[in-house]
């Protein structure tokens, strides 16, 4: 796609949200979902039509830990590190994890298969260590269920 | 004639396998039965619980795994027989028989997008009740229902809905803080999942008794199924006319958006969550002016948690003085309380307030899964970790506050001895070092540099100037917050630091 293009594609999404209530968060995920990050000639085209500067929409972004300005793997994994998995033993899967996938919170991989972040608390805290990939849901993972997991992915 | 075989759609008990046993059964159980989706029962430790409608009443089976389904299985689920799994009647199960279900009356009982089993289980009573009482009879009944928020800050419903009514504007809103980002907690995930008609109700009551036709909830992305779950139910609810105009026949409207926030636990806040709901950064904002004089685009604005909503239907329909016979002193009513972490039968539980923690912990929960019950941690990542000497506290808020701590959202997180709490306190303060809004300092940097102070007493190097200086950094952080990000991160520091010295000082052998 080229840059008008995107330029486009991204002022028509902006359009739909523009007379809707605190619209920039709804467009911004609907941004995230249709591209995979946000672009990053987002926050210039999208701006005017939010009657914002460009600044004031890129402040947005970054705000959020889930908005993401860089290209993301195929796959977001995210480990619970939160207090009721910490009582599970969630602080020795995340290292297990980072290690096994060879990336650190926030990294994706090479082949552009799979993104690591944490995530604190996913409403499963009687069964931790949980770990959500997309929107499937795991509990009660252990180092050799995370090596099933990511195996899944990568098969 | 059909009968019904229950398997929860939620996502623990999907997480563990419920979907895959659904899709067995339904294949091996044959035409005359009917498997219903329903909620989870909340608990957990039993997931997936399957129920066969009987003679006597439901009969429950679980944990059932994908893997337990065979020939044996199916055969005692037909005849609602005996299996080493089955559990005998579901309302007989102990953890459950001897709750309190008043807001979570309905839960695991109906499937939660059925809106004629939502009716048929006593749904709208509370709507109806509200259309035949003007605005300021409800909030009355509010106000003698004694119910007080359960977002965290127990701030009382009725003053805060009696001010959003007596605010005059061309526009008002009711928001439900639905972003419930405390680790340990999951009331409201059930709720939206197990039964997002009451909480549509409650919205609808609270709309009609301050004046405002327009209603957001605000919703964690963390909880992708919640999300789905809810747009379905307001779509029926629409479909059904209990939202839009003319809700339930009569002549009043009310409109309901599903937002979805983008992982940020300051959003829960509710200014932070207003600015973001206008679609800017969370920012907190000082208060006065308060949500319910100026809050969304400056209009008066109730603010409630998911579960503070979900109780008004049955303090409507069952009457103030009905739900404020629960509970005691201050704390009237019932709290759900979610036991979570190393814990045995962990998963929902809604008692009146009253019961000791060490009651509920040990002896209905069960206690540890695994090892010795070491610490406690209440409240969410803000709440105090409390060792064994004060497990006796009663469950009120206000024996809560004389030793410190706060029952907040009612999570509970047991951990056995092999925590460190020196590691927790620095997890608090990195917690709030990545999730402060930064408006503040002392809440900004003063988590940073409370992590680093930790990793220095967690490493033994000079210990006794560490310590000081985390108390110094504490006191700044309090007193120096607007909002109690900053402020009350102080408190599981404080108290692990308090209740647990041997974690944080030289001598003692470290344990992690
Ligand atoms: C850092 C922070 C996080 C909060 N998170 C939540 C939350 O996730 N859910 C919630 O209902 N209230 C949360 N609150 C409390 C809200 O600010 C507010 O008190 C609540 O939504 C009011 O509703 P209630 O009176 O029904 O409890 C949080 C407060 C703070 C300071
Ligand atoms: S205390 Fe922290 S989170 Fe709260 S307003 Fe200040 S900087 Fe923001
Ligand atoms: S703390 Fe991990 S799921 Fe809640």
């Amino acid at each position: 796609m080229s840059d008008d293009q995107l330029k486009h594609a991204l002022a028509e999404l902006a359009m739909a949200h523009r007379d809707q209530l605190g619209g920039l968060m709804p467009l911004l995920h609907a941004v995230q979902k249709q591209y995979g990050y946000i672009p990053e000639i987002c926050a210039a085209t999208v701006a005017p039509v939010f009657r914002l500067s460009t600044a004031e929409v890129d402040g947005v972004i970054s705000f959020y830990h889930q908005f993401k300005s860089r290209p993301q793997g195929k796959h977001r994994v995210q480990i619970c590190r939160a207090e009721a998995c910490q009582a599970n033993g969630c602080r020795s899967l995340e290292q297990f994890s980072k290690d096994h996938l060879q990336l650190d919170y926030g990294e994706s991989s090479d082949d552009g298969l799979i993104s690591l972040d944490s995530v604190y608390c996913l409403g499963l805290c009687s069964h931790g260590p949980a770990v959500r990939v997309d929107d499937e849901l795991y509990v009660q993972v252990d180092n050799e269920k995370m090596t099933r997991i990511i195996r899944e992915l990568t098969s | 004639m059909t009968r019904k075989i229950y398997v929860p759609a939620d996502s623990c008990a999907i997480a563990l396998g419920a979907d895959k046993v659904a899709a067995s059964l339904e294949l091996q159980l044959g035409p005359e039965f009917n498997v219903i989706r329903n909620g989870s029962r909340g608990l957990f430790w039993l997931e997936p619980l399957i129920e066969v409608e009987s003679e006597q009443g439901r009969i429950a089976y679980g944990p059932v795994l994908p893997d337990n389904i065979d020939e044996a299985f199916v055969n005692a689920v037909k005849s609602a027989g005996k299996h080493p799994l089955c559990l005998g009647l579901t309302e007989e199960i102990p953890e459950l028989k001897c709750q309190q279900r008043l807001s979570f009356a309905r839960l695991g009982i109906t499937d939660p997008l059925n809106i004629d089993d939502y009716i048929a289980h006593g749904g709208f009573e509370g709507l109806h009740t509200a259309l035949t009482l003007s605005a300021q009879e409800i909030v009355d009944e509010v106000q003698t229902s004694g119910l007080r928020g359960r977002g965290g800050a127990a701030f009382p419903t009725g003053i805060k809905w009696q001010t959003v009514l007596t605010t005059e504007a061309s526009q008002k809103h009711i928001v439900c803080n639905a972003d419930e980002g405390d680790s340990g907690t999951f009331a409201d995930r059930l709720m939206m999942e197990g039964d997002p008609f009451c909480l549509i109700e409650g919205m609808i009551i609270a709309g009609l008794a301050v004046g405002a036709d327009k209603g957001f909830i605000y919703l964690r992305s963390e909880y992708p199924r919640a999300a789905t779950q809810l747009q379905q139910a307001i779509d029926i609810a629409e479909a059904n006319h209990f939202l839009g105009n003319n809700i339930a026949g009569s002549d009043k409207c009310f409109r309901l958006e599903l937002r979805i926030g983008a992982e940020a636990y300051i959003c829960g806040e509710e200014t932070s969550l207003l600015r973001s709901l206008e679609g800017k950064r969370g920012m907190v904002s000082a208060k006065p002016p308060i949500p319910a004089i100026s809050g969304l685009m400056g209009q008066p604005t109730i603010v409630n948690n998911v579960i503070t909503l979900a109780s008004v239907p049955f303090i409507l329909a069952k009457g103030a003085e009905h739900y404020q016979s629960f509970g005691l002193g201050r704390s009237r009513g019932t709290l759900a309380f979610q036991l979570a972490g190393n814990i045995k039968r962990g998963g929902l539980y809604e008692f009146a307030f009253g019961m000791s923690l060490r009651e509920l912990v040990f002896d209905i929960a069960g206690g540890c899964r695994h090892g010795d019950a070491h610490a406690i941690q209440i409240g969410g990542p803000l709440g105090a970790y409390l060792p064994e000497s004060l497990w006796d506290t009663e469950l009120d808020y206000e024996a809560f506050a004389t030793i410190e701590a706060g029952i907040g959202h009612g999570g509970i997180v047991l951990f056995n001895q092999d925590v460190n709490l020196a590691q927790q306190a620095r997890f608090a303060m990195e917690f709030c070092a990545a999730e402060s809004c930064g408006k503040c300092t002392p809440c900004r940097i003063g988590s940073t540099r409370g992590t680093e102070v930790m990793d220095r007493i967690i490493a033994r190097q000079s210990t006794d100037q560490n310590l000081e200086l985390l108390d110094d950094l504490c006191d700044t952080m309090e007193l120096g917050s607007l909002c109690a990000m900053g402020g009350m991160t102080v408190i599981p520091v404080r108290s692990a630091k308090q209740h647990f010295p041997e974690d944080f000082h030289s001598g003692a052998q470290s344990r992690d």
